[in-house]
């Protein structure tokens, strides 16, 4: 795999792959493994913040159920791997807060496809992580549980929605982590984590037992330390769910299979709005230089057009909202989640509950998409954004007649300083604008770290077209063969590296 | 002044599937609460939707049924409003391309006319929750309760054009609707369990008239009787008002059938804001043009055609037809026993006459009448084949309506109603009568044959009371017309 030489890795040092080989080669048991993890978790991670939840007892009996499945001879790639899963993922037994307060005492009854899948595999779960509440922001600042950090730099935000994910697996807390990502949330918080994370085609994982904030865009992918992490995750997360009306009945490709293809005549396009006004000049160098490797590697290059990208933040923030005002509504206090202290009558039952268990960025959102679906107002916001969306997919639909992959920056900057926009939702959303467009396409997309910017991470985005993620995988594998950025460690965190 | 009233009809109409609209939750009715709620029904965070092909081929057979556009594109929206018998807090149904199109049925009136009425469209939805409002308003909380067995129990609503004029006519549109869904069997029609329930639009307006009054809407009403009376009492209350110089207020009203009371529920101004837009955890049902045509090939007969086969294969009249045809009960009761009988006009005039009296006299429906129709059937044969005279079957229905008997034969044999056809039996009776009145045959027999033909009742009566309604009138009138000459 790598061309480095071979010295003895600690435990934690290794990327997924190598800890399945190694658990399979009977090198280390799951159980060893899976110890080792919820160690880290316990000082490391409560230090980040990164878990809501660790279930020791249950990661425990899976790892052992694990090597006896290994001594048995009955593996998945998957069997024995440390996962943890991000806070919206329904665990039958395990509390599922979504990172609000109305969720905080909700214990699912059912289990969401995804980690059913990873369960069928035999992975471990070690626990459930933060997030923005109700997978609402891009900074994990407005989680019920607080704010989780970087593991790069403390003091700065790990990105977000998904930012106990990222920063879980950035600090080696586990092997691999899942995410969501409904304008950005995975690739994102990777990107400022300097981790590999994936946004599959929308319809390609189930959304089945993914708590709901914007039905259209919310996509499951897989967080991890390399592409081909990824891929073996994806793997197991792919494929069609008949409980999921919008997922693909589609036959799953082996995702690691095409891992090593040459990408020698591989078509890169460079949309022009991507490297535009808001965007860090340092962060436009690390993606030039990335995209350097890549001509090394044999692509070629060419500037593309994307032209609605700057309506995409506009028309984003009308129809997630709008979808999250109805998805939120079931969240009333009269059959789960928080219900307010004695209430009078009905409508302080409802008010005081909502008001008291939601947060205040998922209040505006509510507000901002009953407002956008309100009489009178439909037309020049709900189906105007609509509208857009078919245009902005039609966009990409064009481009990729003339590219196989398009590339960019994932984020405009790298991580910034804990409460530096939180009273300003706009430039926060404005953040997103590199991202949000592929989802309202429904397009598959990666972030892979491809530099450093002061000390933080930076990651490239590659966008592909609908369920081509084995090309992106393929490209970021290939990447990762002539660079180690994803190898990096976070500062700070090595003390623990003895694992 | 004259008013005129002007009706439209909303019908939630429960389809038959044996789980719900989105779920695989069962639909059966009178589980104890909330044991028939799946995670889906209970909205529970995470948990997806996915259609139930069969209510969408219930409601394609619906839309056939009364020779409606099919729309092949269906979006299924969320209806948002906050209740706690609606889990989710939106109600997932259709808005602006419902399945079932514009389309028509007609009614028959008591004047023998049919009358149509348009259908504007019909839509498929999911049904919410109940909410208990008695069993727990004693506490110390003032609590209700909620059952969410109903909830995401597929409905289609139907909505009519303002198209009947008064409560006759819209209930005789309710039950052929009733007819029309049962007759499909995509609804049980148990109107009792809210399978069918009725929303009114009333309003009235001067006759002759054409702008339309303001209208109110009287909802959840679950009988044809109940249905009958809250028009006519809101119609009355409307004209009242109006004549009193007071202006009807747009408002919803809900009438209890039990009190006969009526009551505003909440005014226009008070209404919901629904923001509806296409749901997005549901992807457009497309209908093909193939799966139309099975659901064609597999539609059993309607209405309409059970009326035309009623008038050229049975020889009934067009009104007989209509009535006879238009609930499935009744044209099942009477086709058995038009069958069991031989004579289908004989067995429309029953079911038609003693049979609808008695059951009216009775407040019963068709389906549960004492008498069956494979005994109604064997009573008309008796007549047909002169074993009984129509006076006596009178007698024979009335003591199978009193479960005295199974059978029309069974009756006549135990109270010894059999009709006499023997000649000489019959003379016999003929003589003794002649016999005791002398004078009336010395009359008859002087007078010329116009008299003649109004006298000889006399003797059939006599002949008649003397055989305690037995003897075959028509042979005693022969008889005694040779013994007098």
């Amino acid at each position: 795999m790598n061309e480095k030489p071979l010295v003895e890795k600690s435990l934690i040092e290794k990327s997924l792959a190598e800890l399945s080989r190694s658990l399979k080669a009977g090198e280390v048991s799951s159980v060893e493994l899976t110890q080792t993890y919820l160690d880290r978790i316990n000082t490391l991670g409560s230090d980040l913040n990164a878990f809501i939840t660790v279930c020791p007892d249950i990661a425990l009996e899976q790892a052992k159920a694990a090597d006896e499945a290994i001594a048995a001879g009955n593996t998945t790639p998957l069997t024995g791997i440390p996962l943890a899963h991000k806070d919206l993922f329904c665990t039958q037994g395990i509390k599922t807060s979504c990172g609000s307060r109305m969720l905080d005492n909700f214990i699912a009854p059912y289990e969401s496809t995804v980690t059913a899948n990873f369960k069928a595999a035999g992975a471990v779960n070690l626990g459930k992580l933060n997030m923005d509440e109700f997978a609402m922001g891009g900074a994990n600042e407005n989680s019920y549980y607080g704010p989780v950090k970087n593991p790069w730099n403390h003091d700065m935000i790990p990105g977000g929605s998904s930012g106990g994910s990222a920063a879980a697996v950035a600090a080696r807390l586990a092997a691999g982590t899942t995410g969501t990502d409904t304008g950005g949330s995975i690739r994102q918080p990777a990107s400022m984590c300097g981790i590999t994370g994936i946004k599959p085609t929308y319809g390609r994982v189930s959304r089945w037992g993914m708590v709901a904030f914007a039905s259209s865009l919310d996509q499951a992918g897989p967080m991890a330390r390399t592409a081909e992490d990824a891929a073996m995750m994806l793997n197991v997360m792919a494929g069609f769910d008949p409980k999921d009306s919008t997922c693909m009945d589609r036959a799953v490709p082996d995702y690691t299979a095409t891992l090593n293809e040459p990408l020698k005549g591989l078509r890169i396009g460079l949309p022009k709005e991507y490297f535009a006004e808001g965007l860090d000049n340092k962060v436009e160098q690390v993606v030039r230089d990335a995209i350097k490797e890549y001509e090394k590697l044999g692509a070629t290059v060419k500037e593309i057009s994307l032209p609605r990208t700057h309506h995409s933040v506009a028309a984003y923030y009308v129809i997630a909202p709008a979808e999250a005002s109805a998805n939120l509504s079931r969240f009333d206090g009269a059959r789960f989640g928080h219900r307010c202290e004695d209430p009078k009558d009905l409508e302080d039952m409802y008010k005081r509950s909502r008001a008291e268990g939601f947060g205040r960025e998922v209040k505006n959102r509510i507000l901002v998409g009953a407002y956008a679906l309100s009489a009178g107002y439909y037309d020049a916001y709900y189906a105007k954004a609509q509208k857009l969306r078919r245009m902005i997919r039609d966009d990409f639909m064009s481009a990729f007649n003339e590219v196989d992959v398009i590339m960019g920056p994932t984020a405009p900057t790298p991580a910034f300083p804990i409460g530096d926009k939180t009273d300003d939702p706009v430039a926060m959303y404005l953040g997103d604008i590199f991202t949000i467009s592929v989802n309202l396409a429904g397009l598959p997309a990666m972030s892979v770290p491809a530099g450093m910017v002061d000390g933080l991470p930076v990651g490239l985005q590659i966008i592909a077209p609908h369920f081509e993620e084995a090309r992106l995988l393929n490209a970021g594998h290939q990447y990762q063969q002539v660079t180690d950025w994803h190898l990096a460690v976070p500062t700070g965190i090595d003390a623990g590296m003895k694992g | 002044m004259e008013w005129e009233a002007v009706i439209g009809l909303e019908i939630h109409v429960q389809l038959a599937t044996k789980t719900k609209i989105f779920s695989g939750a069962s639909t059966a009715f009178g589980a104890e609460p909330n044991t028939q709620a799946c995670a889906v029904d209970l909205g529970l965070p995470g948990i997806l939707p996915v259609v139930n092909e069969e209510a969408i081929n219930m409601a394609i057979k619906f839309g056939l049924g009364i020779k409606a556009e099919i729309n092949k594109v269906n979006i299924f929206e969320r209806k948002n409003y906050f209740y706690p018998d609606l889990p989710k807090g939106y109600q997932t149904t259709q808005l602006d391309k419902p399945i079932v199109g514009a389309g028509h049925m007609d009614i028959a009136l008591d004047d023998g006319s049919t009358h149509r009425v348009r259908i504007h469209h019909a839509h498929l939805e999911e049904d919410a929750g109940k909410s208990l409002h008695e069993a727990f308003s004693t506490g110390s909380h003032g609590m209700s309760g909620i059952d969410l067995n109903r909830a995401g129990t597929p409905l289609i609503e139907v909505v009519t054009e303002p198209d009947m004029r008064n409560a006759k006519q819209a209930v005789a549109f309710a039950r052929k609707l009733h007819s029309i869904v049962t007759t499909l069997g995509i609804c049980d029609g148990e109107m009792s369990q809210g399978s069918m329930r009725f929303d009114v639009n009333v309003s009235v307006r001067p006759q002759g008239q054409e702008k339309l009054g303001t209208r109110t809407e009287t909802k959840n009403l679950n009988s044809f009787k109940f249905m009958e009376r809250a028009i006519n009492k809101e119609i009355q209350r409307q004209i009242e008002a109006i004549e009193d110089g007071f202006e009807i207020v747009q408002e919803t009203r809900l009438y209890n059938g039990d009190t006969d009371v009526a009551r505003s529920m909440r005014s226009k101004e008070e209404a919901n804001d629904y923001r509806y837009f296409p749901c997005p955890d549901l992807l457009p049902v497309v209908i093909e043009d193939s799966r139309l045509e099975k659901i064609r090939s597999e539609m059993p007969e309607m209405p309409e055609a059970r009326k035309a086969r009623f008038i050229n294969d049975l020889g009934l009249g067009d009104y007989d037809a209509e009535v006879l045809s238009c609930e499935l009960a009744t044209a099942d009761y009477f086709e058995a026993a038009a069958k069991a009988g031989g004579d289908a006009k004989l067995a429309a005039n029953w079911v038609m006459g003693e049979l609808a009296k008695t059951l009216n006299q009775n407040d019963l429906e068709i389906v549960s009448s004492p008498v069956s129709a494979e005994a109604l059937g064997g009573l008309v044969a008796r007549i047909k084949d002169n074993t009984i005279s129509g006076k006596i079957a009178k007698q024979v229905f009335e003591a199978l309506w009193n479960n005295e008997g199974s059978s029309a034969d069974e009756v006549i044999e135990k109270k010894g109603l059999k009709q006499v056809t023997d000649i000489g039996a019959i003379e016999a009776i003929i003589d003794d009568v002649l016999a005791r009145n002398p004078a009336q045959v010395e009359q008859y027999r002087a007078a010329d044959d116009a008299r003649r033909g109004k006298m000889v009742g006399f003797f059939v009566g006599q002949t008649m009371k003397a055989s305690r309604g037995k003897a075959n009138p028509g042979m005693v009138n022969q008889l005694l017309k040779k013994k007098l000459q």
